[in-house]
């Protein structure tokens, strides 16, 4: 039992750092039916930015974390001005490629900038350990780390603010309303561009975030770290319903929370290939996920 | 000269690759990028027919082993484009996309795990075969295969892929049996790419899975992408480009440092500035219909 | 032209179907002799493309049936349909773009080229006969609808009306029995639509078909069906002769009845 809640432990701590990830994809393919293949990149960058806050300026955590996110959302809207908002009348593929161009791009970029090599994220404070069974007894030997309590704590926090956004203010209404029908909002007047921006603002942010959670987690990040990152947000977008923003956070503890068990239980090196295996699964039997709805083409 | 000899085999394993994405993607539409998948598994295939199943045959009668392995790592890669395509191919664009990076990687996956061709160790030895005449037969090769996919194209059966890629809903209306064409396109695409894995494992001689990555596989679709979507000869240029380009880079050690990321910067550039490619080049806008070319 | 006393070629009873709660044709039943060239119409989101769907397996019906020269077509794949003798139109031109407007053709007739992959790759005498035939054959439709001269050029720098044509031609190319136009006059000036109207009496008579025709454009209709069936929110509420329907209420009524705002289907 203990095992079983300690996987859950872990698996709920990775599940929000996915989350995080997955919201982005989730949100741009919602409304521009874009798979933005370098999302992965801008987690990895807000990894490498927080790092750099840190090692360099000695900033506070929480401070390091709120500057992380405008900066990889900024870039994040670069992005989308020159790769991708040219070709939102192209056919499907074009941005497909472009985005893969871009992936690329960045990864390099950075793997130039900082090397290939893993490189340690900066202690920001000590880490504590929470032995759980001081309290509850039938659960000795499950521990909680501090971090992992802050990871679900923020991530958390963070999209409840999302929430607000999409759920209560104009430009969220604006989102949902092009996710739901591109043209018709585009007659109603939308200001399209702006919030295609600040769909990218948010979601990239959000992975920015997800970066420096994650080096603080895991005390190490590398550039190629949002490559996988990015494949498993994406299977958990899938899942959950690509397009649904509950359906990202749904699918990302669903598949945390299965490769921690998974791992956990079987000792295997093929907790990557979990991710890979629920996304073919998902796409051959029910490609819209969870909370998604099949389209129908009119003829 | 050796050195030339070199770049030109590649050059030829790298023509028949693309030539064979194009398949899939140009003239039927079917966003597919894991094609090195199909890459590995003729690679894979067909140096397991020389080394494991067939070395007799590998020492005494080196052409005909050839021809052999080769024909084996082809079918291998079609079959896998056959089991893999009939459930993927229901899917619609980026869906199929994703479910062909999927199954790339697993493909990957399994042979880094498979101890019978070396796992994570590679897989070495692998017989250069004809010797001296294996440049000639990869010339060759790729010569048939152009030959072959050309043909292909240009009949009632390659109109029938295209307008798969044009209208799926006319086309089944036309007649057009709409899901058999997909596989047809796709397993075609899949016999290429194991043609030329084959041919890459005895000219390399050694094998390992970091060969067959995603990224090899957009390496394949930069190669289309470039030469222009839908055009064999585009496919024969891209391949050219990309495969010379690090080679030209290489006088140059920073230029060589940055590779990847110029080929990532030209595929953004060439969607954003010239979609058709290279042969957007060539062509004016009087079109003289699809199966031109 | 047609024996009144002979089975309908197109016999179709009861169709009905439901998308979720929305029934977007209730009950519709037509009957079609051979040669008749007969108008399916209607206000806006009636249910007739739903129909035509339906006839050529887009759609499957929830209720109902569809017999072709009694044979039943319900359950047919879609790709299946041309070679029962059904061919068809679309409201939206649906041309292969990138394609000259013979090979928009040759693809309707991928079914009767006679050759194999194997004479394909080997290039085998056969194929160059066969491809020679197709050509032939391709060239005689498009005479007949004044579009020989466009053989060679890509199907979507045509200008629009032409474009239409092709459709027709394309549709031809399946040797149908019966053909089913979506709207082939939308977006035509009158001049054009009186040349429609010429052609498709004139196909009618050179490919000895049977023509059903979903069209909004009026004098088109009058001029040239003989039957008519008007469907209104999915239900068949009028048939007969052009000159009885036009003055029928129930159908003026459901052209000029509603409201502006009136939901469609």
């Amino acid at each position: 039992m203990s095992e079983f809640v300690q996987y859950l432990v872990n698996g709920f701590a990775q599940g929000s750092i996915y989350a995080l990830i997955a919201l982005g994809y989730t949100m741009v393919y919602g409304i521009l039916k874009l798979i933005n293949f370098a999302h992965g990149e801008f987690y990895m960058i807000g990894g490498f930015v927080g790092a750099f806050l840190l090692a360099k300026f000695g900033l506070p955590f929480w401070l390091v974390l709120i500057l992380v996110m405008p900066i990889v959302g900024g870039l994040a809207v670069l992005v989308e001005r020159i790769a991708y908002r040219p070709l939102r009348n192209a056919p499907r593929i074009a941005p497909l490629i472009t985005a893969i161009g871009i992936s690329i791009m960045l990864l390099e970029a950075m793997r130039l900038i900082a090397g290939a090599q893993p490189r340690a994220f900066p202690q920001p404070f000590e880490d504590v350990i929470y032995e759980v069974g001081e309290w509850i007894p039938s659960l000795d030997g499950v521990i909680v780390q501090r971090s992992q309590m802050m990871i679900f704590g923020i991530a958390i926090a963070l999209m409840l603010v999302l929430n607000a956004i999409v759920m209560k203010t104009k430009i969220g209404r604006a989102m949902r309303a092009l996710s739901m029908d591109f043209d018709a909002s585009r007659l109603m007047g939308v200001a399209i561009d702006r919030v295609v921006a600040f769909t990218f603002l948010l979601g990239a942010g959000l992975a920015g975030a997800g970066g420096v959670l994650v080096g603080m987690y895991y005390n190490q990040i590398e550039p190629y770290m949002g490559q996988l990152a990015g494949l498993k947000a994406f299977t958990a977008a899938v899942l959950g319903g690509i397009g649904v923003i509950p359906g990202a956070v749904i699918g990302s503890f669903i598949l945390s929370i299965s490769e921690a068990l998974v791992v956990g239980y079987s000792e295997s090196s093929y907790r990557d290939a979990i991710a890979f295996a629920i996304l073919i699964v998902v796409l051959m039997f029910r490609p819209w996920g969870i909370l998604g709805k099949p389209e129908r083409i009119k003829v | 000269m050796n050195y030339v000899l070199q770049i030109t085999q590649l050059l030829g394993i790298n023509i028949i690759l693309a030539a064979s994405l194009n398949v899939i993607n140009g003239y039927c539409g079917l966003f597919s990028i894991g094609h090195a998948g199909f890459f590995a598994v003729g690679a894979y295939t067909s140096a397991a027919a020389s080394v494991l199943w067939f070395p007799g045959l590998a020492a005494s009668h080196p052409d005909l082993a050839l021809l052999l392995v080769v024909g084996v790592g082809a079918l291998s890669a079609a079959l896998a484009g056959l089991v893999i395509g009939v459930p993927c191919l229901r899917l619609t664009g980026d869906y199929l996309a994703i479910a062909t990076v999927g199954f790339g990687e697993i493909i990957r996956i399994v042979l880094l795990n498979l101890e019978s061709v070396g796992a994570s160790r590679g897989f070495p030895g692998i017989p250069l075969l004809t010797g001296a005449r294996l440049p000639l037969w990869i010339l060759f090769f790729t010569a048939l295969s152009l030959l072959a996919m050309h043909r292909l194209i240009r009949s009632s059966t390659g109109r029938a892929i295209i307008s798969v890629r044009e209208d799926e809903i006319a086309a089944q209306s036309m007649g057009i049996d709409v899901r058999f064409y997909k596989i047809f396109a796709f397993v075609l695409g899949a016999f290429f790419a194991g043609l030329a894995g084959a041919l890459f494992a005895h000219y390399s001689q050694f094998l390992h899975p970091s060969n067959f990555t995603f990224m090899n596989s957009v390496m394949i679709l930069l190669m289309i992408v470039v030469g222009g979507l839908g055009s064999q000869i585009g496919a024969v240029l891209g391949a050219i480009v990309v495969t010379l380009l690090p080679e030209v880079l290489r006088f140059n050690e920073t230029l060589s440092g940055i590779r990847m990321l110029i080929f990532g910067a030209i595929m953004v550039l060439v969607v954003l500035i010239k979609p058709q490619g290279l042969m957007g080049l060539f062509h004016r806008r009087k079109k003289v219909g699809v199966t031109a070319v | 032209m047609t024996d009144p006393s002979l089975k309908p070629l197109l016999d179709v009873r009861g169709l009905t179907i439901r998308f979720g709660g929305l029934v977007a044709v209730n009950n519709v039943s037509l009957s079609i002799r051979s040669g008749e060239l007969v108008g399916l119409i209607g206000p806006n989101g009636a249910g007739k493309t739903t129909c035509f769907n339906m006839l050529t397996g887009v759609y499957e019906p929830t209720e109902g049936e569809i017999l072709l020269c009694d044979k039943s077509l319900v359950g047919v794949a879609p790709h299946d349909i041309s070679s029962r003798g059904i061919s068809r139109t679309f409201q939206n031109i649906r041309l292969f773009k990138s394609m000259t407007v013979l090979e928009n053709l040759y693809v309707s007739m991928h079914h009767e080229r006679e050759y194999s992959l194997l004479d394909t790759i080997l290039r085998l005498p056969r194929f160059a006969v066969r491809e020679r035939a197709l050509h032939d054959k391709a060239m005689e439709i498009l005479k007949v609808l004044g579009l020989d001269r466009h053989a060679n050029t890509a199907a979507a720098s045509l200008p629009y009306g032409e474009q239409r044509k092709v459709e027709i031609a394309r549709a031809l190319a399946t040797t149908p029995k019966l053909l089913l136009l979506d709207e082939p006059a939308a977006g035509m000036n009158p001049a054009e639509t009186a040349m429609l109207a010429t052609y498709i009496q004139q196909i009618r008579k050179d490919f000895d078909l049977t023509i059903l025709l979903i069209e909004h454009d009026m004098s088109l209709v009058m001029k040239i069906c003989e039957r008519l069936y008007v469907l209104d929110y999915g239900q068949l509420i009028a048939e007969g002769s052009p000159e009885t329907v036009k003055c029928n209420p129930r159908v003026i009524e459901a052209y000029l009845g509603g409201s502006v705002g009136e939901a469609h289907v």
